[in-house]
């Protein structure tokens, strides 16, 4: 399954990997992982709540998919999303391309990324030292993203 | 009739998390729904703020797009997944 949005925890070697087993044809995997840190805007961060909108979620996903596969010459893609309840240390994300050649697959994994932090439809709310907050989204993000159109 | 939902700060500050409205044609687009809804005062001030995001069906869109009969509509703040 190219998109997937699920609660339970990943291993990313085994998505990699996975990924490879597909297709020998591939030359290239780059993966990209993200994690819940421990530390955020100055505040200790014991947990970390992923809010989503289901439906839309994986739609916005396949979308970004869809683009990026018709801007490189992609052999796979995979994005893997949780949702719920993360601790410090955990695994939020991941997004896997292949391509005979690194360019192709490095670039699109950059620019899914960027969609996805700007596009798709998640809220992290952080349990800190302070009291629960929802994460601000922020200008460096949307910046990023500017970059592909 | 609209389906509307509402995701994160927006659902907490709200209370709810989605409610159905009936469409009229003075319902022609997102923001006349927005401004409807920001006429309930209170609370619903939130969906004044300048980074709301919206979604038509389930796809983004901005708050000019056209609105029919039997839409889902969503408001939520700035996505910060990944």
């Amino acid at each position: 399954m190219a998109i997937r949005v699920q609660t339970a925890a990943f291993d990313p070697g085994q998505e990699l990997n996975a990924l490879h087993a597909a297709n020998l044809g591939i030359g290239a995997v780059v993966g990209f992982v993200g994690y819940v840190r421990d530390f955020n805007e100055g505040r200790e961060v014991a947990g970390m709540l992923l809010e989503h909108y289901p439906g839309m979620t994986e739609k916005a996903l396949a979308k970004i998919e869809v683009e990026a596969r018709e801007r490189w010459p992609l052999l796979g893609v995979e994005i893997l999303h949780r949702v719920g309840p993360l601790q410090p240390g955990e695994p939020i994300v991941f997004v896997g391309t292949t391509s005979a050649h690194r360019q192709a697959a490095f670039a699109a994994c950059d620019f899914i990324m960027d969609y996805l932090k700007t596009r798709a439809p998640f809220w992290k709310k952080e349990g800190t030292n302070e009291g629960a907050c929802w994460v601000e989204g922020r200008d460096s993000d949307q910046q990023a993203a500017q970059r592909w159109e | 009739m609209l389906q509307i939902q509402y995701f994160a700060r927006y659902r907490e500050a709200l209370g709810q998390d989605a409610e159905q409205l009936p469409w009229t044609p003075e319902l022609a687009s997102l923001e006349d729904l927005r401004q409807q809804l920001l006429s309930r005062g209170g609370v619903w001030q939130v969906l004044a703020e300048q980074n709301l995001m919206c979604a038509r069906n389930q796809e983004l869109c901005g708050l000019s797009e056209p609105l029919l009969d039997g839409d889902e509509v969503a408001f939520f703040p700035t996505v910060t997944g990944g």
